[in-house]
């Protein structure tokens, strides 16, 4: 991870300016980023640990405990919700046994509502890892329950 | 315009549209040889000036005039952010020019940092277009590989960088501060203009910020000159009117039978969009309201439907503005009061939380929306969530960025615009207490808020 990390020195001026950048290669390491990796990355930035937390915890994005292989985003905003996508979250998320923002017990898949996905021409929408489901619908619910299942066994 | 040609669009049916080969085979590149072989920095600024290009990110601002703003003799470095964070519910034709065409766009960066003398620039994409992200990485090495990005491109003096940015599922970092302060790896707290980015931006160097849309429109610029791109849109009324020119990508999504990105130029009215583009409304309903711009611009009625979407028709009935040119639409069924409960959720969840009006006015009025949706409204409601909606925002002069204004749009035009319904649903839903009965808590119930 550092090497990845340090990778991104030479892009920007400035240290602080690969707080992102180290926080997305933690997360994509380790599908969060937990407490104790802050004080490692404040000191590859040279930074003080409350600086990268600043940044961090602005972003509701970064976790401190690992989120399921599949992280799956449905959208909540006005195209999809107009489409059913509310209906669908909430099929998912009782199908699934879990409230948005959370993991399933078996730590497969974590469900999470998404402000506009800029999808909106597949309403109503959802982006599960680099997938997008498209066009879904309250029936389908079992089948996009299903599919992501299948999506994180394919996942390491 | 029966026969308009596609100009932004006019590749992406291609098979490999995205591709380097496929790109340059439709004559790519050749925008930045002619400038490369002979144009000067002033000169591209002084073309895009007179084409009348307006910004595509939603404010609409002159481009040619922002680039004219950043100084000729400064020692650099000087950047340029490209604001792919794209997240105005409603927008997505961003997202179609980077998976489809990311050639068009990188050709336009290039131009664009030529013009204003950047070394260095930002691609920022929101953390939602995984496919756009992977996509302009491999358009970025194929340039790399070829001399079109990088030191001394095709043998001249200019060099560029290209990095791209990943976001973290932020709204606000689509806003240019936000997304500058973001970049530097601090919370994406917008700042205080002035200073300007061209001024003040990134690393508080001098910094253009451009939305994705925008460059694209730059090459096709530069090879067809400014008349031409005049030739599309809706002319200047007057020496304060900037006019709409060029082509448009027009999003259209909702209660359609044609959900889709459409190419127009620049004035096509709102109906017409719906009607002879995105195959009318579905289920051969009758259409109720729709967004214009993306959501934070309003409201259109139905009877609004034949507004032209030029940068001045949304304003004309009340709406703040043309914004992304994003169409929603809401057919005869669709409650206002869920429309709005939607939008007002929305912006209290994007908020980023630094001025007071913007962080109360937004969670208070979802808070109100939640309570009148769940049968616990008054009809005094209405005069606060307007009052709350007049006070904040760079326009009422309280708030730091533009956010809020487009948070108390929706608020606005949907309670301006059917308050008949909101007043009745009132009365249906809280026969008892509709009129002057407090709430419990002063503004919501807290067993309601989800
Ligand atoms: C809350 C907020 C969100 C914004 N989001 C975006 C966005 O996602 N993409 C964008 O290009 N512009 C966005 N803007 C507008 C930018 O601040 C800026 O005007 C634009 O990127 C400038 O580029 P342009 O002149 O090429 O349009 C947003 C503005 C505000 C106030
Ligand atoms: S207006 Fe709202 S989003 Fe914009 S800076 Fe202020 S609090 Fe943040
Ligand atoms: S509103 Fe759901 S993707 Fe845009």
């Amino acid at each position: 991870m550092r090497a990845e990390i340090e990778a991104f020195f030479p892009r920007y001026p400035t240290k602080q300016a690969v707080t992102l950048p180290a926080l997305h290669v933690v997360n994509e390491h380790l599908r969060c980023v937990p407490l104790r990796a802050i004080p490692e990355i404040a000191r590859m930035l040279e930074l003080a640990p409350a600086e990268i937390y600043d940044t961090l915890s602005f972003y509701g994005f970064f976790k401190a405990s690992p989120c399921g292989k599949v992280r799956a985003w449905v959208c909540r905003s006005i195209s999809c919700a107009l489409r059913g996508g509310e209906e669908v979250l909430a099929g998912l998320s009782e199908k699934l046994g879990v409230a948005p923002g959370e993991t399933t017990a078996d730590g497969t898949i974590t469900l999470e509502f998404g402000e506009c996905l800029g999808l909106c021409d597949y309403a109503p929408a959802m982006l599960a890892g680099n997938r997008v489901y498209k066009n879904m619908s309250v029936e389908q619910v079992d089948d996009v329950a299903a599919r992501l299942r299948e999506q994180a066994e394919g996942t390491t | 315009m029966a026969n308009f040609e596609p100009v932004l669009l006019a590749n992406i049916q291609k098979p490999d549209s995205h591709t380097l080969a496929v790109y340059q085979a439709a004559g790519g590149y050749a925008a930045l040889k002619k400038v490369l072989g002979g144009m000067s920095p002033t000169d591209v600024v002084e073309l895009v000036k007179s084409s009348g290009l307006r910004g595509r990110g939603g404010a609409g601002f002159p481009c040619g005039m922002k680039w004219s703003f950043l100084p000729k003799d400064h020692p650099g470095p000087v950047y340029m952010c490209v604001n792919a964070d794209e997240s105005e519910p409603a927008t997505f034709n961003n997202r179609i020019l980077m998976e489809l065409d990311p050639h068009q766009v990188i050709e336009g960066i290039l131009i664009g940092c030529f013009a204003t003398r950047a070394s260095t620039a930002y691609i920022y994409v929101r953390y939602e277009y995984p496919t756009s992200f992977t996509r302009l990485e491999q358009a970025i090495n194929e340039c790399r590989a070829a001399g079109l990005v990088g030191k001394n491109i095709l043998g001249s003096d200019f060099s560029l960088d290209i990095h791209l940015h990943r976001g973290a599922a932020a709204y606000i970092c689509g806003e240019e501060t936000g997304l500058i302060e973001s970049l530097e790896g601090k919370r994406a707290w917008p700042r205080i203009k002035p200073p300007f980015p061209a001024i003040e931006g990134a690393f508080r160097k001098p910094t253009v910020v451009n939305n994705i849309e925008t460059l694209a429109n730059v090459p096709h610029i530069v090879n067809r000159g400014a008349d031409w791109f005049k030739s599309m849109g809706v002319p200047s009324s007057g020496p304060k009117d900037p006019g709409s020119y060029g082509p448009k990508l027009y999003c259209i999504s909702g209660h359609v039978n044609r959900p889709g990105c459409y190419e127009l130029p620049l004035g096509i009215t709102c109906r017409e969009l719906i009607e002879q583009h995105g195959g009318g409304v579905w289920k051969g309903r009758k259409g109720k309201a729709a967004i214009p711009g993306g959501l934070s611009m309003g409201l259109f009625t139905e009877k609004e439907w034949d507004t032209p979407l030029d940068f001045a028709g949304p304003g004309k009935v009340g709406c703040l503005g043309l914004g992304t040119a994003a169409v929603t639409v809401m057919d005869e069924t669709v409650s206002m009061i869920d429309f709005l409960h939607n939008a007002c959720r929305f912006f209290a969840h994007e908020s980023c939380g630094q001025c007071t009006p913007c962080r109360e006015g937004t969670s208070w009025s979802e808070r109100i929306l939640t309570r009148i949706k769940h049968g616990k409204g008054r009809l005094k409601d209405l005069d606060i969530l307007l009052s709350i909606s007049g006070s904040m925002g760079i326009i009422p002069g309280t708030t730091i960025c533009g956010l809020a204004d487009g948070a108390a749009w929706p608020i606005k035009n949907a309670v301006n615009k059917f308050r008949d319904e909101f007043e009745d649903y009132i009365q249906r839903t809280n026969p008892a207490g509709y009129s002057q009965q407090e709430p419990a808590e002063a503004l919501g119930l807290v067993e309601l808020a989800h």
